[in-house]
């Protein structure tokens, strides 16, 4: 089989893959390169790692310690968020920082330093990991936190696992009432009337995100915010929607979304009926796409990109060009995502987030126009000081990369000379 | 709370096993051949909220330790509900064939060693006047073919005893429960390019969990494989013996 990420994208094969369970063995002694592949959800190719060798870490599943008193807990890197969701949500506890979709490995967010609805009050994921071990390939073991072994810890946390392998983490989990949350909707047209609720919202809300119609003249959409809702709401909250049965076969032959698909469910979804006050599932808020089993496969065989960047807030008129932009161009995508970032800076050399707005949108691979599309929003991007989340990219040019990561430099000698990922070979020096 | 053996408990199925009756509360007792591989078990089952868990370290094909750790688990964890027989290997068959001191040693811990286990726990369950016996056989007991006989004769063997010993207990309110996998996607199967047939150890969990609770005398897991043997096992030896299965 061959592993793909999560844009199923045609790539390079890796032409070995190993099982490794054991947090304690040594690493395999292996020719060429080698890369931790933990469940394939990043998009592109910063899991992969064509022509050599990846490492499965999903055996490595394992809880270590819990202290319920603190909520820290420690597991091996292959365990998923899901895991973790499913054995201490029931006791109170939550993730510190969710992204949106919970079949990710911990290692794997470390790797990615992932973020959610809640950056502006809570930072990355990596601003939640008090220490983990890394295994480096000459052997070596170093228990990294921001006391011990500081600079490994820096470089690991959004490091794109070139440091070496991740066995085990030890983060910090915290304390809900129960599985509902306390949402509120508002439909926005116009980004300075987002940027007005958000400033509101962002005061007194733990998450807040919005959905945005990239195809409308104006941008319109759907602003979210919500709280973990206290215990005594518990009793109105819908049950848990279980694992639905919908999916799509892995060889479905053509893509569901085009131009008249786009337009007709962008419509739908923001006219659709919406209560301005709610008690809903944490699944549905945070995970709605998990609901869909496999719904990458909805592009079908020419797969997709999923394009997400960075502005700082200083650049916002950057983001209404890019938007008019996205919208002549007719290319753009459904569940466009818009958030912003707080000023929590993240411990990672190579973390994404910055202060400013991001916004994440799917582009069905239509070959060429599409791949000239990028190239024009990178410039835009660019020029404004942004940057791209390495975790969704499949084709940004190494210079635009080195041009927009202003502390490669510093995180260059701590690459582990056997890792390698399709990623590092196309844009590191 | 149930208080579980479980012998063979790093084997993948049983992890996967020990994982749903942690969550559920339980007390268990592990047994394998490996004390770093238990302690990172029995941690990890600890954490997903096991009521207690102890562990002993024996190869299973050891039938003299059988008693200690059977002392050593009622000990350990105040009792015995339920026993999960778990352990085994898959013998490579061509091997095999070239060798009566492998064949016999695959036998003897796929087959022999399960038949001492349930011996002593029988006798424990009947003593007692209640318990549930659990056996993993295999889908590959139910007829022996070219590619698997060894492991498949050993396997059978266990199914007929525990037949016996299932009619023998029956009125002694003593459940004895053997589980058929089919081709399952864990590390001692590694080597196999897995199709649709195959099955991930937290699901056969589910269904052997599932078996138990229901005192079930004989499951396939999952359950399509009855079908599956059904046929296989009422093709007639003369046209059986020409298929390369």
């Amino acid at each position: 089989m061959t592993l793909r990420s999560w844009g199923r994208l045609p790539g390079d094969a890796a032409a070995y893959e190993r099982w490794w369970a054991e947090r304690a063995a040594a690493l395999p002694e292996l020719d060429g390169s080698l890369l931790a592949y933990g469940n394939g959800r990043s998009y592109g190719d910063v899991c992969l790692n064509g022509g050599a060798t990846l490492l499965h870490t999903r055996g490595l599943d394992r809880f270590i310690a819990f202290d319920e008193a603190s909520g820290v807990l420690r597991c091996e890197a292959g365990v998923l968020l899901s895991e973790i969701l499913d054995v201490f949500v029931p006791r109170g506890w939550f993730l510190p920082v969710t992204p949106g979709t919970r079949f990710i490995t911990v290692g794997g967010a470390i790797a990615n330093d992932v973020h959610g609805k809640n950056h502006h009050g809570a930072g990355t994921f990596g601003c939640h990991v008090r220490r983990f071990e890394l295994l480096r390939s000459d052997g070596s073991r170093r228990l990294c936190s921001p006391g011990e072994n500081a600079d490994w810890f820096a470089a690991t946390i959004g490091g794109l696992g070139l440091t070496g392998l991740i066995t085990w983490v030890e983060m910090e989990l915290k304390r809900i009432a129960g599985v509902g949350m306390a949402i509120e909707n508002y439909r926005f047209n116009g980004l300075d009337e987002f940027f007005s609720r958000n400033a509101t919202a962002e005061a007194s809300h733990e998450y807040t995100v919005a959905w945005i119609d990239c195809l409308a003249a104006t941008p319109r959409g759907i602003f979210v915010a919500g709280d973990h809702a206290a215990a005594g709401d518990l009793a109105d909250v819908p049950g848990k929607p279980g694992s639905l049965p919908l999916t799509l076969p892995p060889d479905w032959p053509f893509s569901l979304v085009n131009g008249a698909s786009l337009r007709v469910f962008n419509q739908a979804y923001y006219h659709r009926p919406l209560p301005a006050q709610a008690v809903v599932h944490y699944e549905p808020f945070f995970y709605p796409l998990d609901a869909v089993a496999h719904w990458n496969r909805l592009y079908g065989r020419q797969a997709f990109y999923q394009y997400q960047f960075v502005l700082p807030m200083v650049a916002r008129t950057a983001l209404d060009d890019i938007l008019r932009f996205i919208a002549a161009s007719g290319q753009g995508s459904f569940l466009a995502v818009l958030k912003t970032f707080g000023h929590l800076t993240s411990p990672g050399l190579l973390s994404f987030p910055m202060p400013g707005v991001t916004l994440a949108l799917d582009f069905p691979n239509r070959g060429a126009p599409t791949l000239a599309l990028f190239e024009r929003l990178d410039a835009m991007v660019g020029a404004a000081g942004g940057r791209l989340y390495a975790a969704k990219d499949a084709r940004m040019s190494g210079e635009f990369f080195r041009r927009s990561t202003p502390r490669l430099s510093e995180f260059m000698p701590y690459i582990d000379p056997k890792f390698s990922s399709g990623f590092a070979r196309r844009v590191l020096p | 709370m149930q208080r579980i053996l479980i012998i063979g408990a790093t084997s993948a199925i049983a992890e996967a096993t020990a994982r749903l009756w942690a969550a559920r509360g339980d007390a268990l007792f592990l047994v394998g051949r490996r004390a770093d591989r238990l302690e990172v078990i029995a941690a990890d089952l600890r954490v997903r909220g096991a009521a207690a868990v102890g562990s002993f370290v024996m190869d299973a094909c050891d039938i003299p330790a059988h008693g200690a750790m059977l002392e050593a688990a009622e000990l350990t964890i105040g009792g015995l509900d339920v026993a999960l027989i778990a352990h085994g290997s898959l013998p490579d068959q061509k091997a095999c064939q070239a060798s009566v001191e492998l064949t016999l040693r695959e036998i003897d811990c796929n087959g022999l060693s399960v038949v001492a286990l349930a011996t002593l726990l029988g006798e424990k369950f009947e003593t007692q006047g209640r318990g549930s016996l659990a056996v993993i056989g295999s889908v590959a007991g139910d007829r022996g073919r070219q590619s698997n006989y060894v492991y498949g004769a050993a396997k059978g063997m266990v199914g007929l005893f525990l037949q016996g010993l299932r009619n023998r207990l029956a009125r002694k309110g003593v459940h004895v429960l053997t589980i058929k996998p089919g081709f399952v996607d864990t590390p001692m199967t590694a080597a196999f390019s897995k199709g649709a047939l195959w099955a991930k150890p937290a699901s056969i969990a589910r269904g052997i969990v599932r078996a138990i609770d229901r005192k079930s005398d004989e499951v396939y897991l999952p359950g399509f494989w009855y079908l599956i043997m059904f046929i296989i096992r009422h093709i007639p030896e003369r046209v059986f013996k020409r298929l390369s299965l």
